[in-house]
C-alpha cells in the first residue's frame, strides 16, 4: 500500500488543530489573579496621608505576622460595604496588621471617611495618582492583599471583602 | 549674523521635536501592545479608563528613568500576569505559538514540493 505522506500531513495538522481548539474551549480567558499567589511584593514606599515625612516600606511589614494592604477611598461606595469586615479583622485579631492606602482622594474626604465608619487601619498611606497602585497589581477599587512576614502574597481581594472572605482571611490567618 | 543665530536656534528646535516625537512613538507602541484590563477589547493607547491613565503614567516614569520596552513589560507582567501584554512572550509554555507559523511554512513548502514533482513526473510517463 502507497502512504501518501501529504495527506499524512494535513491529516496530522488537522488533528493538531482539533487538539488546540479543544484546549482553548477549557481555558478561561477572564483575567484574574490567581496567578499572583505567591508572588512577592518589593520596592514600595507609602506616605503617610497627613504627613509626608512618615512612611513605611517593606521592611515595616516584615515586621507583622500577616499584613492586610486594603485599597480604599471616599467616593467608592464598594468600600463602605467592605469596611464593617475590616473593623473587626483589626479589633477581633492581634496576627493581623491592616494598612490602608488612600486611592486618588481628596485628603479631608479620606479623613471624614475614616472619622465617620472608624480607622481600622495602623498605618494610612495615599496614592494621589494612583502609581503606587501599580506596584500591587491593582486593577480597581476596593482590592485588599494579604501578605505574610515575608511579603509573599497569600491572597487576594478583589472587590469588597464580604463574610465568605472574611472567614476565608480568618482561616489563612489561624 | 543674524542669519546663523536664527538658524541654530532652528536646528536646535527642530532635533528636540524630532527627539520628542521619536519618544512619543516609542510610548505609543508600548501602550498599544498593553491590554486594558478593565475594558472590553481595548489597548491602553484606545481606552480613556482611570486604569489605562495610570498605566500611562507609570509606562512613562519608567521610560523617563531609561528603562526599556522589555523591562516595561517584565514590571507589569510581574504585578498583572502575561495577560497584560498582547504580543505573546517567547517562553515553553507559548513556544508553539512562535514556533508553529515557521514550521506549517515548511510543512507547506514540502507539501508543494511533493505535488510539483508527482506532477512533472507524471507528465514525463
Amino acid at each position: 500500500m502507497k502512504i501518501n505522506i501529504s495527506k499524512i500531513i494535513i491529516f496530522s495538522f488537522v488533528v493538531f488543530l482539533l487538539f488546540i481548539f479543544w484546549q482553548g474551549l477549557k481555558k478561561n480567558n477572564s483575567y484574574d489573579t490567581k496567578s499572583l499567589i505567591g508572588s512577592r511584593i518589593s520596592n514600595f514606599q507609602l506616605n503617610e496621608i497627613n504627613n509626608n515625612n512618615q512612611y513605611i516600606s517593606e521592611e515595616d511589614l516584615k515586621k507583622n505576622k500577616f499584613t492586610l494592604i486594603n485599597f480604599f477611598a471616599s467616593w467608592c461606595a464598594p468600600c463602605r460595604v467592605e469596611h464593617k469586615y475590616l473593623l473587626n479583622l483589626s479589633s477581633e485579631n492581634n496576627e493581623i496588621k491592616i494598612i490602608g492606602i488612600n486611592f486618588k482622594d481628596k485628603k479631608n474626604n479620606a479623613i471624614n471617611f475614616l472619622k465617620e465608619l472608624g480607622n481600622p487601619y495602623t498605618f494610612v498611606g495615599k496614592d494621589v495618582k494612583g502609581k503606587i497602585s501599580i506596584s500591587f497589581g491593582i486593577y480597581g477599587i476596593p482590592e485588599s492583599i494579604l501578605v505574610d512576614s515575608n511579603l509573599t502574597v497569600i491572597k487576594k481581594v478583589v472587590g469588597p471583602i464580604d463574610q465568605a472572605q472574611y472567614n476565608e482571611i480568618l482561616k489563612l490567618i489561624q | 549674523m543674524k542669519v546663523i543665530f536664527f538658524y541654530i536656534i532652528a536646528c536646535f528646535l527642530i532635533t528636540i521635536s524630532v527627539h520628542s516625537s521619536e519618544d512619543e512613538n516609542k510610548l505609543l507602541k508600548v501602550y498599544k501592545n498593553l491590554r486594558c484590563l478593565v475594558c472590553q477589547g481595548q489597548s491602553i493607547a484606545d481606552s480613556n479608563s482611570d486604569f489605562a491613565a495610570t498605566i500611562k503614567l507609570v509606562v512613562q516614569d519608567q521610560f523617563n528613568e531609561g528603562k526599556t520596552e522589555d523591562e516595561i513589560y517584565k514590571f507589569l507582567t510581574s504585578k498583572y500576569g502575561e495577560w497584560i501584554i498582547y504580543q505573546p512572550i517567547f517562553n515553553k509554555n507559548n513556544f508553539l505559538l512562535w514556533a508553529l507559523p515557521y514550521a506549517l511554512f515548511i510543512c507547506g513548502g514540502f507539501i508543494i514540493f511533493l505535488l510539483v514533482r508527482k506532477t512533472k513526473h507524471s507528465k514525463v510517463k
